[in-house]
């Protein structure tokens, strides 16, 4: 990909800095996945002010529930489900220290309120480019959360995952602007 | 009368098991098509690049034998059954559902069924699948699968309009149906309506309409209009693939008109997301 510009997790204040929306970026490193579920259960531990099941602090969500993984192969299809749902729980996991998520479709205003004061950014990979995804994972290991299946935490090892910056620390939405951008009549 | 044409149920289910896993691989050449016209059109750099990994993902899936989405959608099955049509060896229905069974195992796609919408709790084979069936004449059996995602489905709306509301009142429905949808179907969207009829019969129209093949006319010309009208207005949007911006939201809009009640005009949009998996087997004579 041409002008994509390569991140390593876990992210640092500085180099998430420079991002702006629109901007191409390619993953490397740790990912952690969590969906519905999986966050009610992280809020929890939070709101009961419990450890939770990894150092959440520069680290990267992604919002997935992958097809299961055929023997051989780390992971199954695992494209990006609707961030929206996650939004009553991403602001304490962004005060907590999580600096990026991953999804598909537009957040809150609290939710980028909360990516403002505390310096994240949220990336929008492609809905439905699963098998595409799938091929920049590299291991998946069940971290938390077993019982909950195609819904557990999982820590993905990811090399040149594509994104596009949604929003970055500033405020700025590619949604709200990219429609105004293109809209007619 | 005519000769009954025996069908085996367990030769359903194999057929059924074979579409799910073809449907969730194997992207139509009618989808492609309009996924490199798309590319080629589109004006937005981001939007393009979308369009460029959805056709590599379509690559990929079809290599790998890996489903295009991780949601392999709830199993809607359409049968059209001739009426000398005889299921031997077992019940119709029952060889649908295990056919789900079996094509989801063994494809290793994913179970996003639950068993009661309030208590939620996976039925763990994806079953029971959706099923429509039709009594055609003749002896044959057409059976059309389709893999249908629960973010594009989610989206979805209904509305009794007036009679006096007319063209433009469901013209409007429609766009301000997708206008609220935004990103959360998965843009490029299939859009499909259904007009008249009832409730109940406008919701099947959308979704039955969503079998026709992507480009192709109504071939009443006056409701081939609608669907261009219908197209040009979503797509004036903006919202784009992935609404992130960009000229192509809806790849084409289907609609289906039928009979109604002198007092009303119910309309319904079923919307459906790029990863728009139909596979459809014949059997019989």
């Amino acid at each position: 990909m041409p002008d994509a510009i390569h991140l390593k997790t876990p992210l640092k204040d500085s180099d998430i800095a420079g991002l702006k929306i629109g901007d191409r970026v390619l993953i490397h490193g740790i990912i952690y996945t969590a969906r519905d579920a999986a966050h009610k259960r992280l809020v929890e531990l939070i709101d009961q002010g419990k450890e939770l099941p990894f150092d959440i602090r520069g680290q990267i969500i992604y919002y997935v529930g992958p097809s299961p993984a055929r023997p051989g192969r780390p992971i199954g299809s695992c494209g990006p489900t609707t961030s929206s749902r996650m939004d009553v729980y991403t602001p304490k996991l962004l005060a907590r220290g999580l600096k990026a998520t991953i999804g598909k479709g537009h957040r809150s205003e609290v939710v980028i309120e909360a990516m403002k004061q505390h310096k994240a950014v949220y990336f929008a990979a492609t809905g439905g480019a699963a098998a595409l995804l799938a091929r920049t994972v590299r291991k998946a290991d069940i971290i938390a959360y077993q019982d909950l299946g195609a819904e557990a935490v999982m820590r993905l090892e990811v090399k040149d995952f594509p994104a596009v910056v949604a929003n970055d620390i500033y405020g700025n939405d590619l949604f709200k602007e990219g429609i105004v951008k293109y809209q007619r009549g | 009368m005519a000769t009954r044409t025996r069908i085996s149920a367990s030769e359903i289910a194999e057929k059924i098991s074979y579409l799910c896993m073809d449907a969730n691989f194997n992207l139509n050449e009618d989808v492609l098509d309009a996924l490199r016209d798309s590319y080629e059109a589109e004006g937005s750099p981001v939007a393009k690049e979308v369009f460029a990994e959805l056709l590599e993902n379509a690559k990929i899936a079809r290599e790998c034998q890996m489903p295009l989405c991780q949601d392999t959608g709830v199993a809607v099955v359409f049968v059209e059954l001739g009426e000398h049509v005889e299921i031997a060896d077992g019940h119709l229905c029952d060889a649908i559902h295990e056919g789900v069974r079996k094509g989801y195992k063994e494809g290793f796609l994913r179970k996003s069924i639950v068993k009661d919408p309030i208590n939620r709790i996976n039925t763990g084979d994806n079953t029971p699948a959706i099923i429509y069936t039709e009594i055609i004449p003749g002896s044959r059996v057409k059976i059309t699968f389709m893999a249908k995602g629960g973010g594009c489905e989610n989206m979805s709306r209904i509305a009794m309009l007036t009679p006096a509301d007319g063209r433009e009142g469901i013209i409007n429905f429609v766009v301000e149906t997708v206008k609220i949808a935004k990103a959360n179907p998965c843009p490029p969207i299939i859009v499909g309506v259904g007009i008249g009829g009832t409730f109940d019969y406008a919701a099947y129209l959308a979704k039955k309409s969503l079998l026709k093949s992507l480009g192709s006319k109504h071939v009443n010309s006056d409701t081939a209009a609608l669907e261009q009208e219908m197209l040009e207005r979503i797509n004036n949007l903006g919202i784009g693939a992935q609404g992130l911006g960009g000229w192509i939201t809806a790849l084409s809009v289907h609609v289906e008109r039928y009979p109604c009640h002198i007092a009303s005009l119910p309309v319904a949009v079923n919307i459906e997301c790029h990863a728009h998996r139909v596979k459809t087997v014949v059997l019989g004579v």
